[in-house]
């Protein structure tokens, strides 16, 4: 038997899924900016749609740009495939319009991105979807509420806006036990940091606007099959395990293996909801994707010595870093990221509400917007903005209340990171 | 389940193994093929016909019509031609006594589909000189080795940077590339 080699992340991270270009030769993936390819004849096209044989259509449903990130993704998460989308909300609806059924329920951790909760609790309601909530901190409460309706558990690998580890194994032993598939969110991770389908994640998720893509620039959203979840001897996943009618006939599980669940989420439900990835955003990403090891590494560096700071400031309340000894996250950090605890971390002011509102509104370098893993450092109050439309119970269980600010540690120097912080401090 | 994961021996092929094997067969004796279009066997059969071999499906309760274009024979002997490989579309209960006739006939190679193992019957094969691939897929393993399943973002665990092989009948068709 002949073992070969198997690359390390950071060549993947570079390599996977970007083979020159066949036609030109281009070694960098071009941009394939169309929306229709041609067939070389009516039996490809029938082929094609037939699902018979590998090969692009429309780009609604596949973009060889959009590819190439796909595959890099699977690759970087150790899954069998993936599919990329417009945004990380857009995966979030492949993936439980491809498992859920009206009347479903699944169980989320309450400890979340606001855009998720909002998403879960109001979007979903109207598709007959209901959410329970659990606490990420806690893995016996995802088992309390699991009931025969229960098709997918939900988690953060860290949670939004930060400071939060979850126990995933402890959490994937609850879903395995219950028969279903546990979906984890590794937005602000990134598989440079941990690596769920290794901890018995079924299905990840990803913002790619964040830290993979890294720069600020593009939205984007992927969704990655680990290729671990039976379908067929569940049974409770029609979409996979029974005949498609609008396929005639034909049964995912059982025509696709160990990556059927990317391929229903793309033939049905990106097909029929159409949240594609554009080919630029696409693109972009791959270039931000490519440098990923080396900035998470800074990142993950800056945001200590922040935090360390921050954590020696007699206006600071208390900072809720996972990378800090002091935090109760520590044990779960040096599990699950011994790399690094990430960039993105919230810490309360002494004055609270007020003095939250004041240090946003007086930091140079810092940037006041509501996004996150950008080479820029970033800086937000969760309760006026992100967290807002939650309600105040919402909020401090998702560790978004009043006094809480936000912070993305960016790639600048840190010493002037921590000066703009010190000169804001200053300023009330 | 990754094929990796099933352990088992002989369950880890290289990529130079699996390409040798679909450079060097011609024909291809596909066993359960079946005439549904809805089948995995049956695109399958379509999709390596569509890479140039000859696939000859069989199943002996379609003797004489046709799959896919290709007329279907009843069983393995009574195939009008030198048979390559051997690629077995049934439960793994039936993949010895195929292995049988598969070096009875003198085939090359015995490939088990994806889910199908047997270690008898790959002992069996090995000891009479084929060469034996379990529980993989030769679309899947076609697709990974030539970039295309890449296309439906599907991890081909290939890297290489060099240029696909394009197919001669048109741009959406790529190759194994030049034999190494």
């Amino acid at each position: 038997m002949m073992q070969e080699r198997q690359p390390g992340f950071d060549t993947l991270a570079i390599h996977a899924g970007a083979r020159p270009d066949p036609a030109t030769g281009a070694r960098v993936t071009p941009i394939y900016q169309t929306t229709s390819y041609v067939f070389d004849n009516t039996e490809h096209a029938a082929a094609l749609f037939n699902l018979e044989t590998f090969g692009n259509i429309y780009s609604r449903i596949m973009n060889p740009t959009a590819a190439v990130l796909e595959e890099r993704l699977a690759a970087l998460e150790g899954g069998t495939a993936a599919l990329a989308t417009a945004s990380g909300h857009g995966a979030q609806n492949l993936i439980f319009h491809t498992l859920m059924e009206p009347g479903a329920e699944f169980i989320a951790a309450r400890q979340l991105y606001g855009g998720s909760i909002n998403q879960f609790s109001y979007s979903f309601a109207k598709c007959g979807w209901t959410v329970k909530w659990a606490d990420t901190e806690d893995p016996e409460s995802f088992r309390a509420q699991v009931t025969d309706k229960t098709r997918a558990i939900f988690i953060e690998s860290i949670a939004n806006p930060g400071g939060v580890v979850s126990d995933i194994e402890a959490i994937a032993k609850v879903a395995k036990e219950a028969g279903v598939p546990l979906i984890v969110d590794n937005t602000l991770a990134t598989p440079y940091l941990v690596r769920p389908a290794e901890h018995g994640a079924d299905i990840i998720v990803h913002s790619l606007t964040k830290f993979l893509g890294g720069h600020g620039n593009s939205v984007g959203g992927a969704l990655v099959d680990c290729g671990t979840f039976d379908w067929m001897a569940s049974g409770k996943y029609p979409t996979m395990s029974e005949p498609l009618e609008s396929y005639h006939g034909i049964t995912m599980a059982e025509t696709f293996g160990n990556f059927a669940f990317a391929i229903a989420a793309r033939v049905l439900a990106l097909r029929d909801l159409g949240p594609a990835i554009a080919p630029m955003n696409a693109f972009l990403i791959l270039t931000g994707i490519e440098t990923l090891p080396l900035r998470m590494q800074r990142h993950c560096e800056n945001a200590l010595a922040v935090a360390q700071w921050l954590e020696a400031h007699e206006k600071v309340a208390w900072v809720n870093y996972a990378g800090l000894a002091s935090s109760r996250f520590s044990g779960l950090a040096e599990k699950y990221c011994p790399k690094g605890a990430g960039a993105v971390f919230t810490f309360g002011l002494e004055g609270g509400f007020e003095a939250g509102v004041k240090l946003v509104e007086s930091v140079e370098l810092f940037s006041h917007l509501a996004n996150i893993g950008d080479t820029r450092s970033l800086i937000i109050h969760p309760a006026s903005t992100t967290h807002r439309q939650l309600s105040d119970d919402q909020r401090a269980a998702a560790g978004a209340g009043d006094d809480v600010v936000r912070l993305s540690i960016g790639l600048e120097d840190k010493d002037d990171i921590i000066a703009d912080l010190d000169q804001a401090l200053a300023s009330f | 389940m990754t094929p990796e994961m099933s352990g088992g021996r002989q369950e880890t092929y290289s990529d130079r193994e699996i390409r040798e094997i679909l450079d060097s067969v011609r024909t291809i004796a596909v066993v359960g093929a079946s005439p549904k279009p809805s089948r995995p066997s049956y695109f399958v059969s379509k999709y390596l016909m569509a890479k140039g071999y000859d696939v000859i499906p069989v199943n002996p309760g379609h003797g004489g019509k046709d799959i896919a274009g290709a007329r279907v024979f009843e069983s393995l002997a009574q195939i009008d031609r030198p048979v390559d490989m051997v690629d077995i579309f049934r439960s793994a209960d039936a993949a010895y006594g195929i292995t049988q006739q598969a070096i009875a006939i003198g085939a090359k190679v015995v490939w088990m589909q994806l889910g199908v193992r047997d270690e008898e019957a790959a002992a069996l094969a090995e000891a009479a000189g084929l060469k034996v691939v379990m529980n993989r897929c030769p679309k899947i393993e076609y697709g990974r080795l030539s970039g295309e399943i890449g296309w439906t973002g599907v991890n081909s665990r290939v890297l290489s940077s060099r240029r696909p092989g394009m197919g001669a009948t048109g741009g959406q068709q790529r190759t194994l590339g030049p034999k190494r």
